[in-house]
């Protein structure tokens, strides 16, 4: 019906098309610090598996929600993803290419949104310059279609709502407000052309008031110009509202991965139920909630990590579905429940039914 | 009789700039065993009001109006008098409470100084009532012993509520309790603090930017803009069908999952809260305000009564509007 | 600092919004843009200071003893510092012929005084100019590279700092002669320990914010980020730590001189001390001969760190703004 679809309909439409990013088995652990006297003694240092077997693809023009609690490996992935943080072992592909080789070019076309909008900006440095930041780097002092280093940094401005431009060149991050600010570290990011952004939680140091226009940018620039975006966040909330696809993590590991309407509103697994059950409500704090928090990544649980913790296990309904065992000794991966719908647990593997192991198709 | 009853508070922070405005008159009332929820965003004044409450505010800083704490007026306390109801009557719990804790002293004596501080008992009587508190909030009494850093997060929030509640005190300031916590731990301490509001018919006075999470533990709502309190109602009434347009708009910030018409329809505000140093002309919420009219940058509207007991500062309030059909002589403009 | 009213984005701007300058044309090309903001930044940075009393009266006594040091061959004659040539009276107080008296061979010693303040301030900025050099770089690449590097950097200069200064003073003079380049020499070895630990847990402050990540993340080398963005932000905590080591390297060079470890074919602040103490200017009464350079000792000690102070104070409030 539409004659001309923007490029993020366009990119969508294409289902067959290879992923943008195809992060495969990623592993980070971290080393805790050992003191030299213990490390004579052979004392090792604990290993913090931070992130502990995560795959996911990202297609371009979509919005994948990377969601979780603190601790759970989403901002190291993210930071993995973007080449801050050496893996252990696990393959990070873009365009079909790993990203440690080239990952210079790989910086020019996948940019990062900070968390803390107010500590992304060098307070030394002007508007003007933090967004030519980029170009500068890269050495780029001229457009695809021959427009200056100005004309660059004031058409990355303008996208990102900052108009007329030329008026904040001259200032400096100090004398913004904090979503003035979180834009033009979104101009920053755009002035390179990029095809993919990793937003770590991109508005929850904003105030509440602020934050839909942020997340409205966000969707724009995907409709306009066709972006994918891995956006990390532990709002589920703000995930319902511009993810295309979600993610749940615990511990290191995605649990649930699937689309938005699917995992919002018909979880599958039992820690994404939880953590919807909790999203605050009227009258609603009878509803169960989860005891205890979740061990550190230096200690995970054998089997199913989440076991310890799971109100299936408690009250007994893994035990009726005869599952139990399983999920105190078995580890398990994503296993596709509904269609383009993956969960890592047991009993929802029995209880929904159809099974096909990970191996044929990818989350 | 009301616990808290403020009136015409104004509090102004001197700076180098001249005075500041937080607060511009704002009325509180709160009963025995209510639990009032204040909430807005940074630079509204809602932790100037805590802080003006016992009087905590650095000094300096302008503080008129009224503040009836039982009946006893804290702005003209003396200051031992002062002293001893900062924690018997009413006290605190901090906006970043885990960070409040001193980390070479162990929790157990913490909790153990605000007892003794105010001579409510004895060492030893004084020690099993810290057991019996932590045991309230939840952890297990050996705690007693540790060191703030070998609890976590969310147990440190707890050892900082069995402080606020270790002198008994009929009203609890909260401020912010639950904003540095993951989702979970967040839920578990706000089904806490229920319950412990309801076990010992405490009185709350509970802050924060976070809209949706009051609605879980209040009955009565307030929403606070540039220094004043622009709604306020019972809860439900003012989440769900808010008055005033910023309401609707901070309640829209807090997506309910499963409906529709949030989905990739982020709602949110243009421009930013105003800073004290220059609010704008009139209405202070107008320029961000999606339904101003003409006459919303002149008249700065008090709070209309929209039903009894719920009121918003808006021109489109019904009664709002009637006033101001009759305030206009015929002939004149608007 | 004027702030920008909150403006509806996407729309333009009302009429009582203004760019930071309150001016309508931007410079045209990049490298003005960049000029234009140190520019402003150097003006913006003098205005505050302005306000400073602590840091404008430090400022005054500097310039003050700056023009005497360097107008010294025009003020008064450098013979007058010459034994042979010298025809006062011996150890007169002060006099209209004489200001400041006269020392124990007859000469000037105001004249002494105007002379020796251009050895003790020369002394003061090349030790401290030697140090900061060291100390900086120490620093920078000890904070920057972190791990093994740090160790071995932090343990070389754990080393230094021990070093008790006075006794290698005498050790070096003994060996080599005395000199003024021993002194500088001295001074800077022993002080630059203490600046690189400064500058070093600066570059660690400033390594961990965000928004050096940020110009990683767009790809930068470890030049671009060490130049671009560690370096201007350590600057103000060097420019500040430079400040008191000066202080300390004029009061460092005085004490030499004054214990004879001092070049004896210049005279400094410290020398003429020393040659007072020696003569027994305390049991003869001769007091203008020890209070003289003394004062200007104190002054010059006390400006650089009413300065430095001032530096403090104007440093700090502007990174708490919001």
């Amino acid at each position: 019906m539409n004659e001309r679809n923007s490029p993020g309909e366009q990119a969508m439409d294409h289902e067959v098309a290879p992923p943008l990013l195809e992060v495969r088995d990623l592993k980070v652990t971290f080393a805790g610090r050992v003191g030299l006297g213990a490390g004579i003694l052979g004392r090792k240092a604990t290993q913090s598996r931070a992130v502990d077997g995560v795959s996911l693809q990202l297609r371009q023009g979509e919005v994948l929600a990377l969601a979780g609690e603190s601790g759970c490996g989403k901002t190291t992935t993210a930071r993995a993803i973007m080449g801050l943080e050496p893996p252990r072992e696990g393959q990070i592909l873009f365009q079909g290419k790993r990203i440690s080789k080239g990952l210079r070019a790989y910086r020019r076309k996948v940019q990062m949104i900070f968390q803390d909008p107010t500590g992304a900006l060098n307070p030394r440095q002007t508007i003007y310059e933090s967004v030519a930041e980029g170009l500068r780097i890269h050495r780029i002092h001229q457009g695809p279609h021959g427009q200056t280093e100005q004309e660059l940094v004031a058409r990355a401005l303008s996208r990102a709502g900052m108009r007329p431009p030329e008026r904040f060149f001259l200032n400096y991050p100090h004398e913004l407000s904090g979503g003035q600010r979180q834009r033009v570290v979104i101009a920053g990011a755009l002035v390179l052309d990029p095809v993919m952004l990793v937003a770590d939680e991109p508005v929850s140091n904003l105030d509440a008031s602020v934050r839909g226009e942020i997340l409205r940018l966000l969707l724009q620039v995907r409709d306009d110009l066709g972006l994918a975006i891995l956006v990390v966040t532990h709002d589920l909330g703000l995930a319902w509202t511009i993810a295309d696809r979600v993610a749940v993590m615990y511990l290191g590991r995605i649990v649930e991965i699937g689309p938005a309407e699917d995992v919002l509103t018909k979880p599958l697994h039992p820690y994404t139920k939880a953590l919807l059950n909790v999203v605050p409500e009227a009258g609603g704090l009878d509803r169960p909630i989860l005891t205890g928090e979740p061990p550190d990544p230096t200690r995970i649980p054998p089997g199913c990590r989440f076991h310890p913790r799971c109100p299936e296990v408690a009250t007994g309904a893994a035990r009726a579905a005869g599952v139990e065992d399983r999920c105190r000794g078995e580890d398990l991966g994503l296993i596709e429940l509904r269609p383009g719908h993956f969960a890592a647990c047991h009993l929802a593997a029995v209880t929904v039914g159809e099974s096909r192991e990970i191996s044929t198709s990818q989350p | 009789m009301s616990l808290l009853s403020v009136r015409d508070l104004f509090v102004n922070y001197r700076t180098q700039g001249g005075p500041v405005p937080a607060v511009r008159g704002v009325d509180i009332e709160i009963g025995k065993g209510e639990v009032l929820g204040l909430a807005g965003e940074s630079g509204c004044g809602k932790s100037t009001i805590a802080g003006a409450l016992l009087r905590l505010l650095p000094t300096g800083t302008e503080v008129t109006g009224s503040i009836l704490l039982n009946g006893e007026d804290v702005l003209g306390m003396k200051p031992g008098r002062l002293r001893a109801v900062r924690w018997t009557e009413t006290s605190i719990v901090f906006q970043g409470a885990m960070h409040a804790l001193n980390p070479v002293q162990r929790v157990g004596e913490q909790i153990e100084e605000a007892i003794l501080i105010h001579q409510q008992a004895g060492d030893r009587e004084a020690r099993l009532r810290v057991g019996s508190l932590l045991e309230h909030v939840g952890l297990p009494q050996r705690r007693i012993r540790d060191y703030p850093h070998e609890l976590s997060g969310g147990q440190r929030q707890r050892v900082m509520i069995a402080m606020a509640l270790a002198c008994n005190p009929s009203l609890i300031i909260a401020d912010e309790p639950t904003t540095a916590l993951d989702v979970m731990v967040q839920a578990q301490v706000l089904k806490l603090l229920k319950e412990l509001q309801r076990e010992f018919g405490l009185a709350m006075l509970f802050i924060t930017h976070d809209l949706s999470v009051l609605i879980e533990v209040c009955d009565r709502l307030a929403v606070m803009y540039a220094g004043r309190i622009v709604e306020e109602g019972p809860a439900q009434s003012v989440f769900y069908e808010s008055a005033h347009p910023y309401t609707r708009a901070l309640s829209a910030a807090f997506p309910a999952i499963g409906e529709g018409r949030f989905r990739r329809a982020p709602s949110g505000l243009p421009g930013d809260p105003p800073y004290p140093q220059d609010l704008p002309d009139g209405c202070t919420f107008h320029p961000r305000c999606p339904v101003a009219f003409e006459a919303c940058p002149h008249i700065d509207p008090r709070l209309f009564d929209v039903t009894p007991g719920w009121r918003a500062a808006c021109l489109l309030v019904d009664s709002a509007k009637s006033e101001l059909e009759g305030a206009r002589t015929p002939g004149s403009g608007p | 600092m004027a702030r920008i009213p909150a403006v509806p984005t996407g729309t333009e701007p009302g009429p009582e919004f203004r760019g930071s300058l309150g001016e309508d044309r931007v410079p045209h090309t990049p490298r003005a843009i960049t000029w234009k903001r140190r520019r402003r930044a150097v003006t913006q940075f003098w205005s505050i200071y302005r306000k400073n009393g602590m840091g404008m009266a430090g400022l005054y006594i500097l310039v003050i003893f700056g023009a005497i040091a360097l107008l010294a061959p025009v003020i008064s004659s450098s013979r007058g510092l010459d034994p042979t040539l010298a025809n006062g009276p011996i150890l007169a107080g002060p006099s209209l012929k004489y200001p400041l008296g006269t020392d124990d061979l007859g000469r000037s010693v105001l004249t002494m005084t105007i002379w020796g303040s251009r050895i003790s301030l020369m002394v003061g900025l090349m030790a401290t100019v030697l140090t900061m050099i060291i100390g900086a770089s120490v620093g920078i690449v000890a904070g920057y590279r972190g791990r093994w590097v740090d160790a071995l950097l932090m343990r070389i200069t754990d080393w230094f700092l021990v070093i008790p200064w006075l006794a290698l003073a005498i050790v070096l003079a003994s060996i080599l002669g005395q000199s003024l380049f021993i002194i500088v020499v001295v001074i800077a070895v022993t002080s630059w320990p203490s600046t690189a630990r400064v500058v070093r847990a600066q570059v660690l402050s400033v390594k961990q914010r965000p928004f050096v990540e940020r110009a990683r993340a767009l790809g930068a080398s470890d030049w671009h980020l060490v130049t671009r963005h560690v370096l201007p932000n350590v600057f103000p905590v060097i420019f500040a730590n430079t400040i008191l080591v000066v202080a300390i390297a004029i009061l460092s060079e005085t004490t030499l001189s004054f214990l004879g470890l001092g070049d004896p074919l210049h005279v400094s602040w410290g020398t003429i001390l020393e040659f007072a103490y020696d003569a027994g200017a305390t049991s003869l009464g001769a007091w203008w001969w020890l209070v003289a350079p003394g004062v200007c000792i104190v002054l010059v000690v006390l400006a650089f760190t009413m300065c430095g102070y001032a530096f403090d104070e104007i440093l700090n409030p502007r990174i708490r703004e919001r």
